[in-house]
């Protein structure tokens, strides 16, 4: 283990904006990424929903 | 199949995060800022990888003229994109403290964003263009015509005379790092890679709903009876 204490991880020896910016600014894509996909999925689901029961409704 | 990967995903990413930042020792000359690495090498890897197989699946599609091949490829081209702009940012992030700049305009860096620009422009191309079969084509050809930007970027720093550094890993030499640091990108790539499967199949998924809408099995969907 390199790091004697919490304050120190964090710190990354001085380097904390460049370390902590290219990790976080990943995690933040990649978080924002599947966000996008699961709303995506969403929409195409309630739109296939309300065209199956205009259908529906359309037949009867 | 989408769960296996993303859970493979979470694990290995957890597995890499844990070497590189907690185990792996601190470098001798670039102290704790070369744990950028385990983020930069990894997604730089994953940008050129998944362009290859967006152009196969591209090409796929040209040739054998298979739906599905197309939107495997229009799926893979933004989760590519998004791996070239986190490549550019933290090569950037990672540039500042040890070249005393954020940007360059060498050949390895040069060559990474003309890839971000290519997986734009298939985007672009593509959403420009209404009928999907003819976006496609349009974006197949494209692809196909950008791969050669691949070799480029990865010999960029051996044809020219790059401020970037050689390749960090050879599969011909020795490893020159400490072995905890390796397996750490190592894991971090393979993490990447599955988040990349998993992202490319949802969005494969989403495309296909959308366009098939009109066929009578997607109707027929558990997912549509509320």
């Amino acid at each position: 283990m390199n790091w004697n204490s919490p304050e120190e991880f964090f710190a990354m020896g001085g380097y904390a904006l460049y370390v902590w910016g290219s990790f976080l600014m990943t995690a933040a894509a990649l978080t924002v990424e599947i966000t996008m996909l699961r709303l995506r999925r969403h929409k195409a689901i309630l739109a296939l929903r309300r065209e199956k029961s205009a259908r529906a409704q359309n037949a009867t | 199949m989408i769960p296996w990967f993303a859970a493979l995903a979470a694990g290995l990413g957890a597995a890499g995060l844990w070497l590189g930042l907690l185990v792996a020792p601190t470098d001798a000359q670039q102290h704790d800022a070369y744990r950028i690495i385990f983020v930069h090498v990894a997604v730089s890897w994953m940008s050129m990888f998944v362009y290859v197989v967006m152009a196969g699946w591209a090409g796929l599609g040209l040739i054998l003229n298979t739906r599905l091949s197309s939107m495997m490829a229009t799926a893979l081209a933004p989760t590519g994109a998004m791996f070239a702009f986190l490549s550019l940012w933290t090569g950037s992030l990672w540039g500042k403290p040890t070249w005393g700049t954020w940007w360059i305009w060498d050949a390895r860096l040069t060559s990474e964003l003309i890839l971000l620009f290519l997986y734009l422009g298939f985007i672009a191309l593509q959403a420009a263009i209404d009928d999907p079969r003819r976006a496609d084509k349009a974006g197949a050809v494209l692809a196909l015509v950008g791969v050669v930007n691949v070799p480029i970027i990865y010999f960029s720093v051996i044809w020219w005379n790059t401020l970037h550094q050689g390749a960090s890993v050879s599969l011909t030499k020795a490893p020159s790092m400490a072995i905890t640091m390796l397996w750490g990108m190592l894991l971090m790539a393979l993490s990447f890679w599955m988040y990349a499967i998993a992202a490319a199949l949802l969005r494969l998924r989403c495309i296909i709903l959308e366009r098939e809408r009109n066929n009578a099995w997607v109707a027929e969907l558990r997912e549509l009876t509320p």
